[in-house]
């Protein structure tokens, strides 16, 4: 375990700007602002290679630099606090631990871009920590750090919080952007992409929590004390939310590179009374369920990218072997299918009749033919929906169909090894 | 027969002027939408939105009712059906379903007498599930209006009901 982004949490009291000052806080900020132009910001950024912490690992100083380059007199800045997927809980220990950080994130984004307005976008599950928040941007704007002529500069930066109101599909940024202008949360087409057309048609900056917390350390400690963590193709640390059947369940700050053995058994304590591990689901409902055999794999995007996984927002669901694969995909399609905005056809239906599928089969009545199907509609919803949404909800089924098709051939057999599925379909069973 | 009609429009007045302040406190801008649908939510016992109130909403913002309507029906915190003063929300996503959330979900519902999706008699309570609240630390969790209770089991379940019911009498 390492700390870094999350070093403060905990040590500083949160709205304390005094405390997080005398612990390096804004030096980057200033540092920022009173030596560099705005382009030099982006710079560093870039050089540090920091990847997106929210789940698509998008290089953050690119996005920086394809706003920076818009011509608009409006361009915004959102913070994306909207962690719906299952699993993960890592940005609240960054909101609720040390906010001030995330919002000289937010602030020194908005200087390297020429924004002039940012909005915090917090989760309607977290009332706390919304209220956090409010004081914190209260704080800042009382002390000269938001509003006009920030630190006696020529440079002008507000920050508004709205709140979600319970839509995982929100995560996504143009359901979040839709969802700031009071509009129901459902992903728009692409593109434009939200650099170029975002909030209200202008440029917009959508940044995750934790990629904020790490611009501050960046500008202050510089791109090579960063790059320090990690391995060559994936700097830095990561927050990993650990859940499910394991002895530490909690968030952890980890470097980049750590296997997923490492995670589980050193960090974790391994399974609960020592059941066998059955697998791990990485980065949420979203993400690949990772067998035993594979948990020598390192958390490092390009290695990940081997095997066609991704690390998403660095959940880690472990699951011991009380648990039935197919009931555990219907758990998690029902999730999908209560989340789906509807708007386009394949994730709306994809979802539906992946539901019926899996139904078929828990009754005892599945067949050959429902496996294909199941193969069809998923790769259909992977390719053919509009937003990450419906592209990843079936990645937990090919996943399991690839390591686990055993348990979905037994099925058909009508025979459940977890004795979950009563099979009452099943003739024999009548 | 006169003096119920009046009473009934003083509390009709109640109503838009209570609004109206909310409206005026949040902003009057179609974004603050959701933003004032929290709010009204949370100030009502009941934990919904009536059909009037969205339609004062409708006229204050400027903003068709379907749209409201929309809105209110899209996010599954805001309710436009009745629910329980405490709204009890059983967390079925992964990391609480491992933990056995199924399980909770049926001692929630001997412990009040009630089924998932509906209200004890007395009004006090209502049942629903809900998706990851972010605490899967604590699986399997529910949350409880703003408070979140977590490591459940039946016995832990009992007591939080029972000191919520002292809490009201």
């Amino acid at each position: 375990m390492v700390s870094f982004v999350s070093s403060l949490c905990g040590k500083i009291s949160p709205l304390s700007l005094k405390e997080y000052k005398d612990n390096g806080g804004f030096d980057g900020l200033q540092k920022a602002i009173f030596h560099m132009k705005p382009h030099e910001v982006v710079k560093v950024i870039e050089d540090s290679n920091l990847k997106g912490r929210g789940g698509a690992a998008f290089p953050t100083g690119l996005k920086w630099k394809f706003i920076s380059m818009e011509n608009s007199d409006e361009k915004y800045i959102i913070c994306n606090a909207d962690e719906g997927e299952p699993g993960t809980f890592k940005d609240k220990i960054l909101l609720d631990g040390c906010p001030l950080q995330i919002i000289e994130g937010m602030i020194i984004a908005a200087y390297a871009t020429k924004a002039n307005k940012g909005y915090i976008y917090i989760r309607g599950e977290y009332p706390k920590t919304r209220e956090i928040l409010l004081k914190a941007v209260e704080i800042l704007r009382d002390e000269g750090y938001l509003g006009d002529n920030i630190l006696g500069q020529e440079f002008s930066f507000d920050i508004d919080i709205r709140s979600g109101a319970g839509a995982y599909v929100c995560g996504e940024e143009t359901a979040l952007i839709e969802s700031i202008e009071g509009n129901p949360g459902r992903s728009r087409f692409k593109p434009p992409y939200p650099p170029s057309e975002g909030l209200w048609r202008k440029p917009t900056l959508v940044n995750n929590v934790e990629t904020l917390a790490n611009v501050p350390l960046i500008l202050s400690f510089g791109a090579d004390e960063f790059k320090k963590y990690g391995t060559e193709g994936s700097r830095g640390t990561k927050l990993i939310s650990v859940s499910g059947n394991v002895v530490n369940r909690g968030v952890f700050e980890i470097e980049l590179g750590t296997t997923l053995k490492e995670i589980i058994y050193d960090i974790c304590g391994g399974t609960l009374k020592d059941k066998k591990l059955k697998f791990i689901q990485l980065g949420g409902s979203s993400g690949a369920c990772i067998p035993q055999s594979l948990l020598d794999i390192r958390l490092d995007f390009d290695e990940l990218r081997k095997y066609s996984i991704g690390l998403g927002s660095g959940a880690i669901l472990v699951v011991d072997e009380s648990t039935c694969i197919i009931d555990f995909i219907k758990n998690t399609m029902e999730f999908f299918k209560h989340e789906s905005c509807g708007k386009c056809t394949p994730c709306r239906e994809g979802n539906r009749h992946i539901i019926k599928i899996l139904d078929r089969i828990q009754g005892g009545e599945g067949s050959e033919r429902d496996i294909e199907l199941l193969k069809n509609i998923s790769l259909l919803m992977k390719e053919a929906s509009l937003c990450g949404l419906g592209q990843a909800a079936p990645t937990a089924i090919f996943t399991t169909l690839k390591y686990f098709g055993d348990e979905y051939k037994e099925h058909l057999k009508g025979y459940c090894r977890c004795g979950i599925c009563d099979m009452k379909g099943r003739e024999e069973c009548k | 027969m006169a003096a119920k009609n009046v009473k009934e429009g003083e509390v009709a007045m109640n109503m838009d002027k209570r609004i109206i302040k909310i409206i005026e406190k949040i902003g009057k801008t179609s974004d603050k939408l959701i933003e004032i649908l929290l709010e009204v939510q949370k100030q009502s016992d009941e934990n919904y939105i009536t059909e009037k109130e969205l339609k004062i909403i409708s006229k204050e913002l400027r903003i068709p009712l379907s749209k409201v309507y929309g809105v209110a029906s899209f996010y599954s915190m805001l309710s436009t059906k009745k629910r329980g003063k405490y709204v009890v929300q059983i967390c079925n996503s992964a990391p609480c379903y491992v933990k056995n959330s199924k399980e909770v979900a049926k001692f929630f519902e001997a412990a009040l007498g009630i089924k998932m999706g509906e209200i004890t008699e007395d009004g006090l309570f209502s049942l629903e599930f809900t998706s990851c609240i972010g605490a899967c630390d604590l699986a399997p969790a529910v949350k409880i209006n703003e408070e979140i209770y977590g490591n459940l089991d039946r016995d832990k379940i009992y007591k939080i009901i029972d000191s919520l019911r002292k809490e009201e009498k």
